[in-house]
């Protein structure tokens, strides 16, 4: 199997809350990452493609075209907001894990009709310790 | 410790998978000799003008390690394939007019990946080698693994 990954940073705030329990039950469970004024990260995300091509083009999707598909599908809804401002995030809490899962929904929908390259993989990266992906190259 | 623990923790374990990371610059355009210079231009853009990039190259291999020497390969092995497989081919040359691989298909990473993994395969153990990952900048790379039968 061949899968072309493309990096993007994004910087973004959130909160870690979930709007249905009350204040001091977030302390509990997001601990700081509750704190009600939020804070940010430089998100890195990695798009994974596959799929196939011929030799003498040579590539599973122009880097071009993918770079425009994240943009209007998830750099334009997402970078420099409060993620909990931004659909779906007003009922979902904004966790990595939650993040990798929409926007890989997001970019599979948006790369259909659009290129023969399917979505393998998502990898969101919150900071140098913690990562969340779905997916998988193999 | 206990007994039951060592002896567990002394069993063969399952497939470990073991990466060594190789630096190389090389020069390259898209450019395919049967299509003409604006025909070229027309498909390639700015890639069919002559550039380089610094790629770095993670070689995966996969296996159980050996009971006597703990090793999958000897990583010295894999040093002394990847400098005469991929090293003394492409470091500091060019692939359109150093190698003889890319006169009817485009240099892209997704074709030198699979190039390398093939060149790699070609010359260690078989069945050995599990994934190449070909980085070509900071923000793009390409796997090719081994297909499961």
């Amino acid at each position: 199997m061949i899968y072309m990954t493309r990096r993007y940073s994004l910087a973004a705030a959130h909160v870690l809350a979930q709007p249905a329990f009350a204040q001091d039950e977030n302390e509990r469970i997001f601990g700081k990452c509750a704190n009600p004024g939020g804070h940010g990260h430089d998100y890195m995300f990695e798009v994974s493609v596959t799929g196939p091509f011929e030799d003498e083009v040579g590539q599973i999707i122009a880097p071009g075209l993918l770079d425009e598909i994240f943009e209007e599908t998830v750099a334009r809804r997402f970078a420099h907001r409060l993620l909990n401002e931004a659909e779906p995030f007003g009922l979902l809490v904004p966790t990595a894990e939650n993040i990798a899962r929409v926007c890989r929904q997001l970019l599979a929908e948006a790369l259909k009709g659009r290129s023969t390259a399917e979505l393998a993989q998502l990898r969101v990266t919150e900071t140098p310790r913690n990562f969340a992906e779905q997916g998988e190259l193999r | 410790m206990g007994k039951a623990m060592q002896d567990d923790l002394l069993r063969p374990g399952g497939v470990i998978r073991v990466t060594r990371c190789i630096h190389f610059s090389t020069s390259l355009r898209y450019w395919l000799e049967d299509l003409g210079e604006q025909e070229n231009r027309k498909r390639f853009g700015r890639d069919a003008e002559r550039h380089g990039h610094n790629y770095r190259l993670e070689i995966t291999v996969a296996g159980e390690p050996d009971p006597e020497t703990g090793m999958v390969i000897n990583l010295s092995q894999i040093k002394d394939v990847a400098e005469r497989e991929i090293m003394s081919r492409f470091d500091h040359k060019d692939l359109n007019l150093d190698t003889e691989f890319f006169e009817r298909i485009p240099p892209t990473p997704e074709n030198f990946a699979s190039l390398i993994f093939r060149l790699l395969d070609g010359a260690l153990p078989a069945g050995l080698l599990d994934r190449v990952r070909l980085h070509q900048s900071a923000d793009l790379y390409v796997d090719v693994t081994r297909s499961l039968p």
